[in-house]
C-alpha cells in the first residue's frame, strides 16, 4: 500500500517539485500517474523508492514511513519494491538470464532460489528464447521486458515504473502496458508514470493527473482532467 | 553468511583487481614501497638498540685510583663507586692484573721492554645501567676521593644514542606518512572500480542490497591488494637485510654478533606488514565506496 499525506518537496535550489499531494493506492490496484513535464512525477517516484525524502508531509509505502526511516531498513523497505525505468538500466556485459539473476544474488538468495525462479520470471514477460542474450542484441521492448522481470524477480508487494514506455514505439509500448496488466493480474500492484494519452485512454484503470506539484485529478476508467 | 555470497565476495574482488590490472599493480608497488621504507628504519632503529644494549654491556668507564693508595684503601673505594645511581657494578683491577693483560694484548711487541707494572695503576672497571648516561656517570666519578682520572668513551656512545633517536623519530614520521600516501593510493584504485561499477552499485541499492553487501567485494579487493604487499615487501626486506648486513659486516667494523639475524626478526615484521597491508586495505576501500552507499 502506497499512501501520501500532504507531502512537499523542495529541492536544495529551492525548485518547489510537490505542493501538497494525498493520494491513497491499495494492495491489488493498476494506476497511472500522468501529468505534463516537469510537473513532478519523477519526484513522486523517487519518494516511494526512498531516494529522497519528503520536505513536508508523510510518505508510507507497504508499512514504512519513509520520512522516519532507519537507514539501515531501507534496503528491506527496496525488497517490497521492484522499480523499472524509461532507459532500463541494465548491466551491459551482463546476458539477459544474468542481469535478473543479480537483482537475487545481491540480497542473499540462493543458488537454487535463483535457478528456480529466473527462468519462471523470463517465461512471465516472455524472454524465454533470449536468455543468453546481452542487453546490446536485444530491441528496446525485449530490454524493457528485461527490466521488467528484474523488477519482479524478487516478489515484489509493488512494481513503480517511471515512463517504462518512453523510448518506445506504440506497438511495443502497447506490449509492454499489457505485460503490466498481467502481473497485476497476478496480484502485484502496479503504478506506471506515463504522459501518453492514448495509452492511458486504451485501458480503463485509475488515473492520478498531476500538474505543477498538485493532483488536478483522481477518477478511475482512463478518466483525467488534461489542465487545471 | 551463506557460502554462496561469500564466493561472490571473492569472486567480485578478484575479478576488479585483474580488470584494473595497472592499478592494482601500482597500488601494490605503493604498498611495497612504502612498507619496505617502514620495515628498513624499524630494522635500522631495532639494529642501533641492539647496538647500544650491547655497548651497554660491553661500555665500560676505567676509574684509575690515585698512586698512592695502597691495594686495601684502593678496594675500600669501591662502596662509593657504587654508591653512584647509574652504576650498575665495578670490578677491582690490581695494578698487576692490568700490566699483564696489556703486555698479553701486545704479546709480540718489544715496546714495553723495560717498563714494569709500576707504570700502571689500579683501577677500577665501571659498568653503567645506561649508556645515554655516560657523560654524567664519569663526571660524577671524578668526585669520588682517591680516582684521579676517569676514561670514558662517551663520543662513540653519544653519537649512538643520537642516531637511535633521530632513527626513532624518523621511523614514527615516515610509518604515517607512508601509511596516509599507500591509503591514498589504495583508495584511488578502488574508486575505479567503484566508478566503473557505479550502475551496478544502483542497481544492487534499488533491488534492496544492504550496504554491508555492497560493501564486501571492495574490501576483499583491498585485502586482497594489502596482503599482496605486505608479503612481496616481506620478501623483498628479507633479501634487502641479508645483503646489507653482509655488506655491513665485511665493510666495517661492526661485528657480526651486534647485528640481529632476520629469523629474529622475521614473525613480528612479517605480522606487522601483514596489519598494515590489511589495514590499508580496509580503509581504502571503505573510503572509496563511502559516497556511493549514502541513499
Ligand atoms: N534534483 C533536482 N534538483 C532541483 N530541481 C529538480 C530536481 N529534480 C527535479 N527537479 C525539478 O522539479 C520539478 C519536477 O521534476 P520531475 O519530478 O522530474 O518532473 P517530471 O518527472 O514530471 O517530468 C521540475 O521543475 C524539475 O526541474
Ligand atoms: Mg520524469
Amino acid at each position: 500500500m502506497v499512501q501520501f499525506t500532504d507531502v512537499f518537496k523542495s529541492y536544495e535550489n529551492g525548485t518547489k517539485a510537490l505542493r501538497g499531494i494525498s493520494f491513497t493506492i491499495n494492495d491489488g490496484e493498476f494506476v497511472f500517474l500522468v501529468g505534463p513535464s516537469g510537473s513532478g512525477k519523477t519526484t513522486i517516484i523517487k519518494l516511494l523508492t526512498g531516494e529522497i525524502a519528503p520536505t513536508e508531509g508523510t510518505v508510507m509505502v507497504n508499512n514504512y514511513d519513509l520520512g522516519h526511516i532507519r537507514f539501515s531498513k531501507m534496503p528491506y523497505m527496496r525488497r517490497t519494491l521492484g522499480v523499472v525505468f524509461q532507459d532500463y538500466r541494465l548491466i551491459e556485459d551482463k546476458t539477459v538470464y544474468e542481469n535478473v539473476a543479480f537483482a537475487m544474488r545481491v540480497i542473499g538468495a540462493s543458488g537454487k532460489e535463483i535457478r528456480r525462479r529466473v527462468p519462471y520470471v523470463l517465461e512471465l514477460v516472455g524472454l524465454d528464447t533470449r536468455t543468453r542474450r546481452k542487453p546490446q542484441e536485444l530491441s528496446g521492448g525485449e530490454q524493457q521486458r528485461v527490466a521488467i522481470a528484474r523488477a519482479l524477480v524478487n516478489n515484489p508487494r509493488l512494481i513503480i515504473a517511471d515512463e517504462p514506455t518512453g523510448n518506445l514505439d506504440p506497438a511495443r509500448s502497447l506490449e509492454i502496458m499489457m505485460l503490466l496488466q498481467k502481473i497485476n493480474e497476478l496480484g502485484t500492484t502496479v503504478l506506471v508514470v506515463t504522459h501518453e494519452k492514448e495509452l492511458v485512454e486504451s485501458f480503463s484503470k485509475r488515473v492520478i493527473a498531476i500538474d505543477a506539484g498538485k493532483i488536478i485529478s483522481d477518477g478511475m476508467d482512463g478518466y483525467y482532467r488534461y489542465e487545471r | 553468511m551463506r557460502g554462496n555470497r561469500f564466493t561472490y565476495y571473492i569472486r567480485e574482488g578478484v575479478s576488479s583487481i585483474f580488470n584494473h590490472g595497472f592499478m592494482s599493480f601500482a597500488s601494490v608497488c605503493i604498498i611495497v614501497a612504502c612498507l619496505l621504507i617502514m620495515g628498513s628504519f624499524t630494522l635500522l632503529a631495532l639494529n642501533v638498540d641492539n647496538i647500544i644494549d650491547t655497548m651497554e654491556s660491553q661500555n665500560e668507564i676505567m676509574a684509575f685510583v690515585n698512586e698512592t693508595f695502597s691495594e686495601e684503601e684502593a678496594r675500600a673505594i669501591e662502596p662509593e663507586i657504587e654508591r653512584i645511581d647509574n652504576v650498575d657494578y665495578a670490578v677491582f683491577v690490581t695494578r698487576d692484573t692490568a700490566w699483564e693483560d696489556f703486555v698479553e694484548t701486545y704479546e709480540n711487541s718489544t715496546t714495553f721492554e723495560g717498563l714494569d707494572s709500576s707504570v700502571t695503576r689500579d683501577r677500577f672497571v665501571v659498568y653503567l645501567k645506561d649508556i645515554s648516561l655516560m657523560e654524567e656517570t664519569r663526571d660524577a666519578l671524578t668526585y669520588v676521593p682517591g680516582i684521579d682520572y676517569v676514561r670514558a668513551s662517551t663520543q662513540i656512545s653519544q653519537g649512538f644514542v643520537r642516531i637511535r633517536n633521530i632513527v626513532t623519530l624518523a621511523s614514527i614520521g615516515l610509518v604515517a606518512v607512508l601509511f596516509i600516501i599507500s591509503l591514498f593510493i589504495m583508495s584511488n584504485t578502488i574508486k575505479l572500480t567503484t566508478f566503473e561499477r557505479r550502475d551496478e552499485i544502483a542497481i544492487m541499492k534499488m533491488v534492496g542490497a544492504t550496504s554491508t553487501f555492497i560493501r564486501w567485494p571492495f574490501v576483499v579487493q583491498g585485502l586482497i591488494l594489502g596482503l599482496i604487499g605486505a608479503l612481496v615487501s616481506f620478501t623483498l626486506e628479507w633479501g634487502l637485510y641479508q645483503v646489507l648486513i653482509q655488506q655491513l659486516i665485511s665493510g666495517s667494523g661492526i661485528s657480526f654478533l651486534t647485528v640481529i639475524p632476520f629469523y629474529r626478526v622475521s614473525i613480528p615484521l612479517l605480522i606487522a606488514y601483514c596489519a598494515v597491508g590489511l589495514g590499508v586495505g580496509v580503509i581504502g576501500s571503505m573510503l572509496a565506496i563511502k559516497n556511493y552507499l549514502k541513499v
